[in-house]
């Protein structure tokens, strides 16, 4: 069945093809699970069990990422803005940039990492030795069971989050900028929260909440439907964190674009 | 009049891309019946279980159960449909994240809305019948040989007496002795319930052990079908050929030819 692989736009096609099936069948897979949300049971102990695993587990990961990124932020603008003699924007951009883009991007690309995959290799090891086929045959429905309380406890726990991922890595830059480039602590805080709005935080636990869904969604459809032993539930793995990053980057994009793209 | 069979397929297919594995299955279990299917690795032995169960839909075809078609029903009636059904998986397929006896418990509390005390006393009871201690219910199941684990996954597969039980490769992987054990702790429970059971396997001991009828399948087709005394002299080759576990006859390996 293999098609000649010398011709280069067979390759192509084939490619396309393929993807969009993907496309197709994660869409479906989706769509499903959310109708199954609306449908009960919803398995409540396993929606806070997981988001005690996603949420408590993440906070040290999370936490320090943003730590370390507000942290050389801090610095790099500091630097830029001295040769225009504005270090006074260091406070304001620091917030700006942490809280729109990088701490539910940074956030979400590590929580992903951590849980994306996490919940492919479980789902993947419960679907290559049947106990997702077991869970229907007791009259369990297995969507219910084991996506709805992942992708539940997901789009609860990321904005939380990325709500203290904010608040560290502003932190970050505070101490960075105290400590080290001799800014006033007072002014520091007080120029921090006039540049904050109240549309920065509200697109950034929006693009938290996206990201905790595709986060889950990956994790669970790769491996819901993985297949074919140890190396199916590998290539499952690595599929839904790969996937879970790139979607997440593009989700970022358009709601950046959406929310902010008419400010000049 | 005739006495409605519990499970009725009829020229039931199924192809995985351009695989036919099943090529018009037509078989008949009665209520109360103890069906073994036998038949070679890669037969269609697992997908046709599965085609009944809903866990695959056919491409053609009608499946019964007690009457019912079940090749086109909506999520609740298949729900319904299932808390009839009772399987013991060939791996056991053991909930990993769960004790052993929630595991036992699982259809009663998951299923049935048992509360736990009730359905841990019934767990615990289970695990009896198969030969285990009530200690064991508190162990995990990764804690446990296979042939515990066997033992764990029929406990769970009777727990809420179903009418109809599957048994997929009941003894695969297990030593004669533990195998042994199994098939009559297959034959005592379904006894008990009074249960229809389809069994599917390769292990002819077993198969002689928990069967009334044989059926064979060979590449998607069942070609023979008659009592556990006749298998011996179907006058079939390939029934032959399978019982007598011999590499020559019309049945040919897919191997890799010169």
């Amino acid at each position: 069945m293999e098609a000649p692989v010398s011709n280069p736009l067979a390759i192509i096609g084939r490619v396309f093809l393929n993807s969009l099936a993907e496309i197709g069948r994660l869409s479906q897979f989706a769509g499903m699970s959310i109708a199954h949300i609306l449908r009960p049971p919803i398995y409540w102990r396993l929606a806070l069990q997981q988001m005690w695993l996603i949420g408590y587990n993440s906070l040290p990961v999370v936490g320090l990422t943003a730590l370390f990124t507000g942290a050389a932020l801090a610095q790099q603008i500091y630097v830029g803005g001295s040769r225009f003699n504005a270090e006074s924007v260091v406070p304001g951009v620091v917030v700006i940039a942490i809280v729109r883009e990088l701490g539910p991007v940074l956030g979400g690309l590590m929580v992903a990492g951590r849980v994306s995959s996490a919940m492919a290799a479980e789902l993947g090891t419960m679907r290559v030795t049947e106990q997702i086929d077991a869970l229907t045959t007791l009259s369990t429905d297995p969507i219910n069971y084991l996506v709805v309380p992942r992708l539940l406890a997901a789009v609860v726990t990321l904005p939380l989050l990325v709500l203290v991922a904010n608040i560290i890595g502003v932190l970050g830059g505070f101490m960075i900028g105290t400590e080290r480039l001799g800014l006033n602590a007072g002014t520091y805080l007080q120029v921090t929260a006039d540049f904050l709005e109240r549309a920065d935080v509200i697109s950034s636990l929006v693009k938290a909440g996206v990201f905790g869904f595709i986060i889950a969604l990956m994790g669970s459809y790769h491996g819901y439907n993985s297949r074919g032993g140890a190396q199916g539930v590998g290539k499952a793995t690595t599929n839904a964190v790969v996937s879970a990053f790139i979607l997440i980057l593009l989700a970022n994009l358009i709601i950046t674009v959406i929310v902010f793209g008419d400010q000049t | 009049m005739s006495i409605q069979p519990m499970i009725e397929m009829n020229g039931v297919t199924k192809a995985f891309g351009p695989k036919k594995v099943l090529r018009g299955i037509d078989l008949k279990v009665d209520k109360g019946q103890s069906l073994v299917i036998i038949g070679g690795s890669g037969t269609g032995k697992s997908v046709m279980l599965k085609c009944i169960l809903g866990l695959l839909s056919p491409d053609a075809g009608s499946i019964k159960v007690d009457g019912t078609e079940v090749t086109k029903l909506s999520a609740r009636d298949r729900k319904k449909i299932l808390s009839k059904f009772g399987m013991l998986f060939q791996g056991a397929a053991l909930f990993d994240s769960l004790p052993v006896w929630k595991n036992v418990a699982f259809g009663l509390i998951q299923g049935k809305g048992m509360n736990k005390a009730e359905a841990r006393e019934i767990a615990i009871e289970k695990l009896r019948r198969v030969g285990l201690t009530p200690d064991v219910g508190d162990l995990s199941p990764a804690e446990l040989s296979g042939g515990m684990q066997k033992r764990v996954g029929l406990a769970r597969a009777i727990a809420s007496e179903p009418e109809v039980i599957f048994f997929d490769e009941p003894t695969t992987g297990l030593d004669p002795i533990m195998s042994d054990v199994i098939n009559d702790l297959i034959v005592e429970c379904v006894q008990d319930l009074g249960a229809t059971t389809l069994s599917i396997t390769h292990d002819m001991a077993s198969a002689r052990k928990i069967a009334d009828r044989v059926a064979m399948i060979y590449e998607g087709k069942i070609i023979w079908e008659g009592g556990k005394q006749e298998v011996d002299h179907s006058g079939n080759d390939y029934v032959d050929q399978f019982i007598h576990g011999s590499a020559h006859g019309p049945i040919q390996m897919q191997l890799l030819k010169p």
